[in-house]
């Protein structure tokens, strides 16, 4: 059976607003969530922020998803809310295989900082502007990306010796 | 530690034993055993049960846990340890002084356990020679006394420690 699709005050006024850049939106069960496109995502993420009717201003998760097999194969997710309206919103970003870069939103949101480095630690997904976009849980001699689908199950790390 | 029966014609009141200077240091060793816990995830908690009174790891003289690699000569490795964990725990281990003894306890300890992913550290004997393992998942805090146990036959008859067996690789 096929949801019903409805689109919530911020999903449409998003795709007014951008258009284009907003791929698809949809409110199935409740959850609002929009694939937009990447290059302007710094753009959505300011006005989701500022505009009075939407107003996100807490970030309260940021992940990255590894649809190997699929193509794009990487997806950015962006959790919101609303202290003020008490509302969400989903923001998804597909990434590709030989490019998978986006803009930084640590301007937008600081509290993500962490966020986009666990990202960029597990993923691979690279954070421009970000920072200081260094690995947070991984050591630095660590190699690879464990957190993709492809990443062998049995690699094995250097063990480092005692550090400073 | 070989004791002399008393001789026929001893003088009263007096008496002897007869031992080596290495028995007598085994035997004082063998009943002040200094744990220090390296204790990361679950298995700690049954290491605590075995220190507490329900079970009484002081019966065998190793109460007296440290938590200073510098006083202590048994590392009791109680808990995953993953790669970022493997440093901490090789410069514990070179900071405890000689002779010492390195307990496994639990599957994680000894060989990683059902955690065969990219984070942790695939047994400790990987980065430090270990004597004693413990199996369970966790084990009980009898598996604490037996491994306490063997140590304390380990160093009284003076085998070979684990350390003078392998080279400690990192
Ligand atoms: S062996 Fe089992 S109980 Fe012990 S640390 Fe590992 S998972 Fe926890």
């Amino acid at each position: 059976m096929m949801t019903e699709r409805q689109q919530s005050a911020v999903l449409a006024k998003l795709a007014e607003k951008f258009g284009e850049a907003v791929v698809s939106t949809h409110s199935d069960f409740g959850d609002d969530t929009a694939l937009v496109r990447r290059e302007r995502i710094v753009e959505i993420c300011t006005f989701l922020r500022d505009d009075p009717a939407c107003l996100f201003d807490f970030a309260m998760d940021l992940t990255g998803v590894d649809y190997l097999g699929e193509t794009p194969r990487f997806e950015v997710v962006y959790h919101l809310y609303s202290l003020e309206k008490k509302h969400r919103v989903r923001i998804k970003v597909r990434l590709h295989e030989d490019d998978p870069t986006i803009d930084s939103v640590v301007s937008v949101w600081p509290g993500l900082n962490w966020y986009e480095r666990e990202a960029y630690d597990m993923y691979g997904i690279v954070f421009r502007n970000h920072p200081n976009l260094i690995r947070i849980l991984m050591y630095e001699a660590f190699v690879g990306h464990p957190l993709r689908k492809d990443y062998p199950k049995a690699k094995r790390q250097p063990t480092v010796g005692p550090q400073e | 530690m070989a004791v002399g029966d008393r001789p026929k014609d001893a003088p009263p009141g007096g008496g002897y034993a007869l031992t080596t200077l290495e028995a007598m240091i085994a035997w004082g060793r063998k009943y002040s055993i200094y744990p220090f816990t390296f204790a990361t995830a679950c298995c700690g908690i049954e290491v605590m049960g075995a220190f507490g009174t329900h079970y009484d790891l002081s019966r065998f003289g190793a109460e007296v846990v440290r938590f200073s690699p510098r006083q202590a000569d048994m590392l009791l490795v109680a808990g995953t340890v993953n790669y970022k964990m493997a440093p901490v725990l090789v410069r514990i281990y070179e900071q405890m002084l000689e002779p010492k003894w390195v307990v496994a306890m639990g599957a994680c300890a000894s060989s990683g356990g059902f955690y065969n992913n990219y984070s942790v550290l695939q047994g400790i004997d990987k980065i430090i020679p270990v004597d004693v393992y413990i199996p369970g998942c966790p084990p009980n805090p009898e598996g604490i006394i037996d491994a306490v146990v063997i140590l304390q036959k380990m160093m009284e008859t003076g085998a070979p420690r684990a350390s003078e067996r392998w080279p400690i690789k990192i």
